[in-house]
């Protein structure tokens, strides 16, 4: 069997990506949208603002081009560069170019992580102006309505270094997500690995639990993500406590007291 | 061959020396007589503890003497050591008294041992169940050692016994304080302090009552500990099978009735109140091993106070909130009356479960308000302690009602402790490294931080103008230090295309060859990630020039460090004896040099003594909070550590080398510069053969200070 190769702007999302509504997102993202109004992201990993990225680009059918935001990550990489081809060189579109020509949804994931100098590129995509100067090739690339611009950034743990400028964030329409309360977060469990209810009432527990230990060991608690990837193991047939032992514990901390301690929890509760 | 045995007169003449028998006149002959009889391994074996522990108190070596030959016919030499170690532990904290106890005590110290070796002891343990209980949810409990041997909790901490060796195995005894852990948990959590106790125990045996109103509570509490943490109560089941012995008690249908009844999902206390009048005192099952004891004099007292005071800040909080909301309001609504009072509606999204923090919103005319998260924390504490947020909590504070002052915990101010009698509230303790001991002190040094007023005056600007020749070149070769950006050519991703390298690859194809994939440049940035920590020594002895010259290398060393921009804090240190050492704040990490921190500098003044150990100690401790590949903590000094009580000579000297050794463990770079010109005697000992500077001309010292600290980064 041989996977597709496509390309990241002719790649729509066919099949419904799971996504369970907390509040009003999906009408202010949508309102967004048609307003041309770019989106900001806000909140703590794995709780679920890739898969809500995923869950509008199905429902406003357009194609979805994610961008990983890496201390590397330069102005070239986002809007393209010179290539050489057949003893000339050619210009290849970055994927914010390409996402701006084809009326794609760009989703910058985690954008301070990328250099100052490159958050700067998308201010003129993220206001009224809503272009994309391209220095390099004299040209500036204008947006159509169809485009749209998303960016996430986790406000938890980002150093003094790493603070989204003012300039950066004013241009945007923030969400902000968190972990779904309780009941929710157990439906969410159960839809997306189909373990039992109390397993899942349990796993969300032991999340309450390591979410109150923040600040006192731990710098974040299990996600909703991680919950997930537990309740699949178990789901697999892995005891619960392993499972919570492999997928949270060790995934959250190094320390080995924290470690121990978070076994002794997830051991009192399965 | 083996070493010939030490004879009589060999071994008085040590053990003289020991005890320093011609002051203490002990007699050394009664000790001399037992070790006589040894073999020369167990000679010097005694004889080594027996020098080490007279560094401490003659009297307690001897006793020591006296008792050895017993206690190595039951304990192998690790353990004796021990014990010796532990005698001197308890002179240092309680004096000689409690220390000859432990030396008299011999069987109950070898009884102990074994307890030790499977028990489970709380100061190893307690790392891992305090993040246990903070887990569970409610109020962050804290955990401490119980004074006698039984559990019990103020319904704040929770106290527990500092060793626990009931079972063989030292993980069923880890068991076992978890399972506590978790039952005091749920006493807290779960309302057993809601009870009337004043009530129910008013009666003719209120012992027996409160056995009764305890196993009532028990069955009650573990059936939820059942629904709440499965998993811990099938262990704790298995600890009571394995705690008790296995006698079954019979039980009337009556006691049934009981247990079903407080088992129940909606079983609360007035449950147990009902039920405290169906059974009779002869019905009592035995007590288990985590259920430890109820002291309710010491819940009262605690739970009043707190009561009070969440009551005050809650209504605090509600009043702020109120008045957020009353600003949002105004701006579509014109007409507002200020002095009524508001009150808040509690909702509960979910009435079926236990009522838990989550679930309880605050409303406000009809509007849902969002609670900001130590609002919140205090909601569960109330929730706690009352099982709802009563009414007459949810009355929003009137202007000036409460005076929150009174609810403060008491801020010790640092500068205030040596004004009355001494005492330890506030301050940070440190080990130190006794060398003749071999051993540390526990808890020996009592630090504080202290702070630095500024001075305003001219110093800063004379220092300045006094060196300005030398300011501008050390600024100069600190430039060329800095870490500026490099364009790195012929790399295999980039900024921009590297012509060169590509005409290169042009040529390399049409003639047939490969062509390389380096042909980007990139801009590449290096950065610097240097922390560095100054101690400047602020002891008497710097009075003078000294002081003066110290305080010019710091104001020229900030400004050059300013250029590199790496992250650098400054300490002064001095103090009396080990209960009074102090650190003066200069600069700390996150602080900016501004005029304040110059001011500061300025300000620096010798105190009294130079107690090296604690200081570095401490430095390390924030040190460890800190991030970055490169550490130094670079002390500037003028002599020998050296403080009023025993702190000179070697044992100044030892203890200095030990703390540095742990800094050096955690990665910290440590340098000493010093003017002291004995210096070289001493110094490579504490800080390794090229870790120090000494400085023989005094005004040569700001030149210097920056010029090793732009070697040492480099």
């Amino acid at each position: 069997m041989q996977s597709k190769a496509l390309k990241p702007e002719e790649y729509f999302i066919k099949d419904e990506p799971y996504y369970q509504t907390v509040g009003d997102e999906i009408a202010i993202f949508e309102a967004a949208y048609r307003q041309s109004l770019p989106i900001l992201l806000k909140g703590p990993t794995g709780c679920g603002k890739t898969r809500f990225m995923e869950h509008m680009a199905w429902r406003l059918k357009r194609p979805l081009i994610t961008v990983s935001c890496h201390d590397d990550l330069t102005a070239s990489d986002l809007v393209g560069r010179f290539l050489i081809s057949g003893g000339e060189t050619v210009w290849v579109d970055g994927p914010l170019a390409r996402s701006v020509r084809h009326g794609a949804i760009c989703y910058l994931d985690e954008i301070v992580e990328a250099r100052k100098d490159t958050t700067v590129v998308i201010h003129p995509l993220a206001d009224d102006r809503r272009v994309l100067p391209m220095e390099k090739v004299g040209e500036i690339l204008e947006a159509t309505p169809e485009f749209c611009l998303a960016i996430s950034y986790n406000p938890g743990y980002q150093s003094v270094m790493k603070d989204l400028k003012q300039s950066t964030r004013q241009r945007f329409v923030a969400l902000e997500f968190d972990y779904p309360d309780a009941a929710l977060e157990a439906e969410i469990i159960i839809k997306e690995t189909g373990i039992d209810t109390a397993t899942a009432n349990l796993l969300v527990k032991f999340a309450h639990m390591t979410r109150d230990l923040k600040g006192s060991g731990l710098d974040e608690g299990a996600s909703t993500r991680l919950l997930v990837h537990a309740a699949k193991l178990i789901h697999e047939g892995i005891s619960p406590v392993v499972a919570c032992k492999t997928a949270i514990s060790q995934a959250i901390t190094d320390d080995a007291d924290m470690m121990v301690a978070m076994h002794e929890l997830s051991s009192s509760l399965f | 061959m083996p070493r010939p045995t030490l004879t009589f007169e060999e071994i008085i003449e040590r053990l003289d020396v020991y005890f320093d028998a011609e002051f203490t006149f002990i007699k050394s002959e009664d000790a001399a007589e037992l070790i006589i009889k040894q073999p020369r391994s167990i000679q010097d074996f005694i004889l080594n503890l027996c020098k080490r522990i007279s560094a401490t108190n003659e009297e307690l070596a001897f006793q020591f003497t006296m008792n050895s030959i017993r206690a190595l016919e039951a304990m192998d030499q690790h353990m004796v050591e021990a014990w010796a170690m532990t005698a001197t532990d308890n002179y240092d904290r309680k004096g000689l008294t409690p220390a000859m106890i432990v030396i008299r005590d011999l069987d109950n110290y070898v009884h102990t041992a074994h307890v030790n070796a499977c028990g489970a002891v709380l100061d190893e343990e307690i790392s891992i169940l305090l993040p246990f209980v903070q887990g569970l949810s409610g109020r962050k409990l804290k955990i401490a050692e119980a004074e006698d041997n039984h559990a019990y909790t103020d319904t704040e901490t929770i106290f527990l016994p500092a060793i626990t060796a009931l079972l063989e195995e030292s993980k069923d005894n880890f068991l076992i304080y978890k399972a506590t852990v978790a039952f005091h948990w749920a006493q807290i959590q779960f309302g057993t302090f809601r009870l009337p106790f004043d009530e129910v125990l008013d009666c003719d045996d209120p012992v027996t009552q409160l056995k009764k109103i305890t196993a009532l509570e028990t069955i009650r509490l573990e059936a939820c500990i059942k629904r709440e943490l499965p998993g811990l109560y099938r262990d704790m089941q298995i600890l009571k099978q394995k705690t008790t012995d296995n006698n079954e008690q019979t039980h009337s249908d009556n006691w049934q009735n009981v247990v079903d009844k407080l088992s129940a999902i909606d079983a609360c206390v007035n449950d147990t109140l009902h039920c405290l009048e169906l059974i009779s005192d002869k019905q009592l099952p035995d007590s288990c091993c985590y259920q430890g004891v109820l002291k309710l004099d010491q819940v009262t007292d605690i739970m009043q106070k707190r009561i009070e005071k969440e009551k005050a800040y809650f209504r605090i909080a509600l009043s702020e909130l109120a008045k957020e909301s009353l600003k949002k309001n105004k701006e579509t609504t014109e007409d507002t009356d200020d002095n009524e009072t508001t009150t808040f509606n509690i909702k509960t999204r979910n009435d079926k479960q236990q009522i838990s923090n989550s679930l309880v919103e605050l409303e406000l005319e009809g509007e849902l308000v969002a609670i900001p998260d130590h609002v919140k924390e205090l909601m569960t504490s109330i929730i706690v302690d009352f099982g709802e947020i009563p009414p007459e909590h949810l009355h929003a504070a009137g202007p000036g009602e409460y005076d929150l002052k009174k609810y403060e915990d008491e801020m010790l101010n640092p500068d205030d402790v040596w004004q009355g009698t001494y005492h330890e509230e506030g301050a940070e303790l440190y080990n130190e490294w006794n060398f003749k001991r071999q051993h540390y002190h526990k808890n020996w040094c009592v630090l504080r931080e202290l702070e630095i007023e500024p001075k305003y005056d001219d110093f800063v600007e004379d220092t300045l103008d006094k060196h300005k020749g030398l300011l501008k070149s050390l600024r100069h070769t600190f430039e060329i230090l800095r870490g500026e950006d490099k364009l790195l050519k012929r790399q295999v991703y980039g900024d921009d295309i590297d012509i060169d390298a590509l005409v290169e690859a042009y040529a390399d194809v049409k003639s047939g060859m490969e062509m390389t994939d380096r042909l980007f440049t990139k801009m590449h940035k290096e950065e610097r990630n240097v922390a560095v920590m100054f101690m400047v020594d602020m002891s008497g002895s710097t009075k003078g020039w000294i002081n003066d010259a110290e305080r010019e290398s710091l104001i020229l060393l900030c400004e050059v460090i300013q250029i590199l921009g790496d992250r650098f804090a400054i300490y002064g240190f001095s103090g009396v004896t080990r209960t009074r050492c102090e650190l003066y704040k200069i600069k700390a990490f996150d602080e900016e040099y501004n005029d304040e921190i110059k001011g500061r500098i300025s300000n620096i003044q010798p105190k009294d003594y130079t107690r090296m150990g604690v200081f570095i100690r401490h430095m390390t401790r924030i040190f460890n909070g800190v991030d970055a590949s490169t550490k130094l903590l670079i002390t500037i000094s003028d002599g020998k550590p050296d403080d009023y009580d025993t702190y000179r000579g070697e044992y100044g000297v030892e203890d200095t080398r030990q703390a540095l050794y742990e800094a050096h463990r955690d990665g910290i770079h440590p340098y000493c510069i010093t003017i002291d010109e004995e210096a070289r005697d001493y110094l490579p000992h504490m800080y390794g053969a090229a870790n120090y500077s000494v400085i023989d001309d005094v005004t040569q010292l700001p030149l210097k200070v920056s010029d090793i600290y732009r070697k040492l980064t480099t």
